[in-house]
């Protein structure tokens, strides 16, 4: 875990450089859609002195300059498969929002939606002995966590401390300056595949650019699409992306859960393109225009035609009605929110207080969704749109960009991480100083 | 069933990624510094380059002063600035005549050709004039006021005689005493440098200024006033002024110059010296002589 940390560590550096340098660029690398975001900090708030969360969430310390979104290629359930092609996506989408911002970008932040997400709930302990409990400490307790063993070709995305609990007083967010016995903290912990990871790391710096931060597309979306209250009281974000659908669980503001089923719009696409014969362009088409989950008497009368470029008339002239159209799609969108309720339940998602269900993604704007996601989700169930950030333009305030405008969200005010706080004692190099006065401390 | 109509191949959807070079190209066009540069440096380099160029021939260098100088030229002859006449203010004849030899001879002539400042240094320069203001005046005349030097004395130096103002600067030259017989004349090595005590003397000459003919400055260190009837008095380098009162006091009292004195010595003050003439000398041993051989006789 050791280099993870030391990674973190140095993109938590590069993104404080990109803040200083006022522009820093979001970059969602989806299975459909590759969505790149360029931010400029210089907003109202950005030089407030006052500690804290500022007004709108942190959201007015930056403006979009830039925005472009591309047809994603090569990535498949929310994994890079192809390089070059995603590659040559990422150029793509980084030149026209570089294009659009006029002015040259060197900092990214990236998502990624795949990469078979796993979460662990950690807990640590630190026996502090009547002192007060100092930066170091947090430090030293969250070194302290029993780390299970994740497996060879993983990393750590995401490791955030989610409880602190000092003697028996639990649900501490901050308990520095207190005095107690016992620290103990619990800490979530995101890891996925490195090669994934590696993947991403390799097409970013092929483009020239400097990766500054990088995050779960489950875990932001659900920042930016979650409210308040519902990131509080308990609320499970599903993503329903191209070829992933994520979720991501929040309770307390912090994230506890998340994970990604591999099914998404893209498979009801094949879906359609297999059961009706079509292309798949035409398939896309015909699901963005005319898709939905509950078929009504209407819906047997309108016909749709599929049209074609073979030559042959009858085949180029055939029509489909809407109901058969519905007919294919449902059973696939069934299943993959059948699939997330199992994977809610294996999380442990019904002892929440509250059971908000957020669908947002892509995916979400099937009419009818809500209808059928809330009898199998359960009856809180609403749809998603991000959140609104100045300047973003109108075709991108859609709940397909969800992750986009959460990472930039998390771009603006990340979440305290593991590798946020001090570098622990032990952690250091073996002829530190700190380390030596730790000895001290420790055996007098 | 192939179409007739020919249409562009599809061979899938089109795909508009950049490539490698271009989009680095872009990035460095987007960088703001080379953005800069090129928006700035570029059109500089290339003004200085085809200006290089162009001045690099000779005859390019030269036709671009001229046209300057035409320019110039076209502008300082403007009728604004011309200057079309001068008048010269307080000054008499021969002065008049010295200071219009140092003024511009053809008029019009520009404003700008005309060195206000130098003309001025110049007229200052000339002995009779004290100070000088030269401008160019309303409607194109060129006004010169002169102060002239006041003479305060005549000044004999070797046989000429000079005006002499109480500075010691020579203004002009006389050709005879009587032209100006209100002036002092003084005489000797050294005596324009001490008009000012001369003048002095002049002045507490009193009741013996109608008799002084002049003051001679002698080894450039003390004072002779000649009276006419060829008397003289000497008076000593310091408290000239303070010893001539004594003479004229002794003047006053005993009718001392109306007598056949030559000399009046005063130059110690302790013994004050008369040197009569050689006949009242012999006059005066005669009358001793015979009073004596009176006396003798008797």
């Amino acid at each position: 875990m050791g280099d993870v940390y030391d990674n973190q560590r140095a993109m938590r550096q590069m993104r404080k450089a990109a803040m200083q340098r006022g522009v820093v660029a979001i970059l969602d690398v989806g299975t459909s859609k590759i969505a790149c975001l360029v931010l400029r900090f210089d907003g109202p708030e950005q030089f407030r002195n006052v500690d804290g969360v500022g007004s709108m969430a942190g959201q007015s310390q930056f403006r979009v300059i830039g925005a472009a979104t591309t047809r994603s290629r090569g990535v498949r359930f929310g994994e890079i498969e192809a390089m070059q092609e995603t590659e040559r996506a990422i150029r793509t989408v980084v030149q026209a929002a570089q294009k659009m911002a006029k002015v040259r970008v060197d900092h990214v932040i990236a998502s990624l939606s795949g990469a078979r997400p796993r979460s662990y709930g950690l807990d640590g302990a630190l026996d502090v002995s009547g002192g007060m409990v100092t930066e170091q400490d947090i430090s030293q307790v969250m070194a302290n966590c029993d780390v299970p063993d994740y497996g060879a070709n993983r990393e750590v995305l995401h490791a955030q401390p989610v409880n602190f609990a000092l003697d028996h007083r639990s649900g501490l967010a901050d308990p520095r300056g207190q005095i107690g016995h016992k620290l103990t903290t619990d800490m979530h912990m995101l890891t996925v595949d490195s090669t994934a990871l590696q993947n991403l790391f390799y097409c970013i710096k092929r483009c020239d650019l400097e990766l500054a931060g990088l995050a779960s597309s489950a875990y932001v979306s659900g920042m930016s699409s979650l409210v308040e209250d519902e990131q509080e009281l308990g609320a499970a974000c599903i993503d329903l992306g191209g070829g992933s659908t994520g979720i991501s669980v929040f309770m307390k503001k912090h994230m506890i859960y998340a994970d990604s089923v591999r099914m998404g719009g893209d498979h009801v696409t094949s879906d359609i393109s297999m059961g009706l014969q079509i292309p798949t362009a035409t398939a896309e088409r015909i699901k963005t225009f005319y898709g939905g989950v509950v078929a009504t008497g209407m819906d047997d009368r309108e016909m749709i035609e599929t049209g074609g470029d073979t030559g042959d008339w009858e085949h180029d002239r055939r029509t489909v009605s809407r109901a058969e159209l519905i007919g294919i799609m449902r059973p696939r969108v069934e299943e993959i929110l059948e699939e997330v309720r199992a994977r809610l339940d294996a999380a442990g998602f019904e002892h929440l207080p509250s059971q908000q269900i957020v669908l947002t993604g892509g995916g979400s704007q099937i009419p009818g969704l809500d209808g059928l996601a809330s009898k199998i989700l359960g009856q809180q169930v609403r749809l998603g749109r991000p959140l609104r950030v100045q300047g973003l333009p109108q075709a991108a305030i859609g709940p397909a960009f969800s992750s986009a405008v959460g990472l930039s969200l998390f771009a603006a005010n990340p979440q305290d991480e593991w590798w946020d706080f001090e570098i622990p004692a032990d952690r250091y190099p073996a002829r530190s100083f700190k380390r030596a006065v730790k000895w001290f401390k420790d055996n007098w | 069933m192939r179409s007739l109509i020919r249409r562009p191949a599809t061979t899938g959807p089109h795909d508009p990624a950049p490539s490698r070079l271009g989009y680095r190209y872009q990035r460095l066009l987007l960088t703001p510094g080379f953005r800069a540069a090129t928006r700035i440096g570029v059109p500089i380099l290339l003004i200085a380059a085809i200006a290089g160029s162009h001045f690099s021939k000779a005859e390019n260098r030269a036709a671009l002063v001229a046209q300057i100088e035409s320019t110039k030229q076209r502008f300082q002859e403007r009728p604004q600035f011309m200057v079309k006449a001068m008048t010269i203010t307080g000054a008499d004849q021969s002065t008049m005549t010295a200071v219009i030899a140092l003024l511009p001879t053809d008029y019009p002539v520009s404003s700008f050709d005309l060195d206000l400042e130098h003309t001025r240094r110049t007229i200052e320069a000339l002995d009779p004039v004290k100070s000088a203001s030269v401008r160019v005046g309303a409607a194109g005349t060129l006004e010169v006021r002169l102060t002239p030097r006041v003479p305060s004395a005549l000044w004999r130096d070797g046989a000429t005689l000079r005006l002499i103002d109480e500075t010691g600067v020579v203004s002009g030259v006389v050709t005879s005493r009587s032209e100006r017989l209100d002036l002092p004349l003084i005489a000797g090595d050294g005596a324009e440098q001490h008009i000012e005590e001369a003048l002095a003397l002049y002045a507490g000459a009193g009741p013996l200024s109608t008799r002084v003919r002049g003051l001679v400055r002698m080894g450039e260190r003390r004072w002779d006033i000649v009276l006419d009837r060829d008397q003289r008095i000497l008076l000593p380098g310091d408290g000239a002024v303070a010893a001539l009162d004594r003479v004229i006091a002794l003047n006053a009292a005993q009718d001392m110059l109306e007598r056949d004195v030559a000399v009046v010595d005063m130059r110690n003050a302790k013994r004050p010296t008369l040197r009569m003439n050689e006949e009242a000398v012999a006059a005066l041993r005669r009358v001793n002589e015979t009073v004596s051989t009176n006396g003798a006789n008797n």
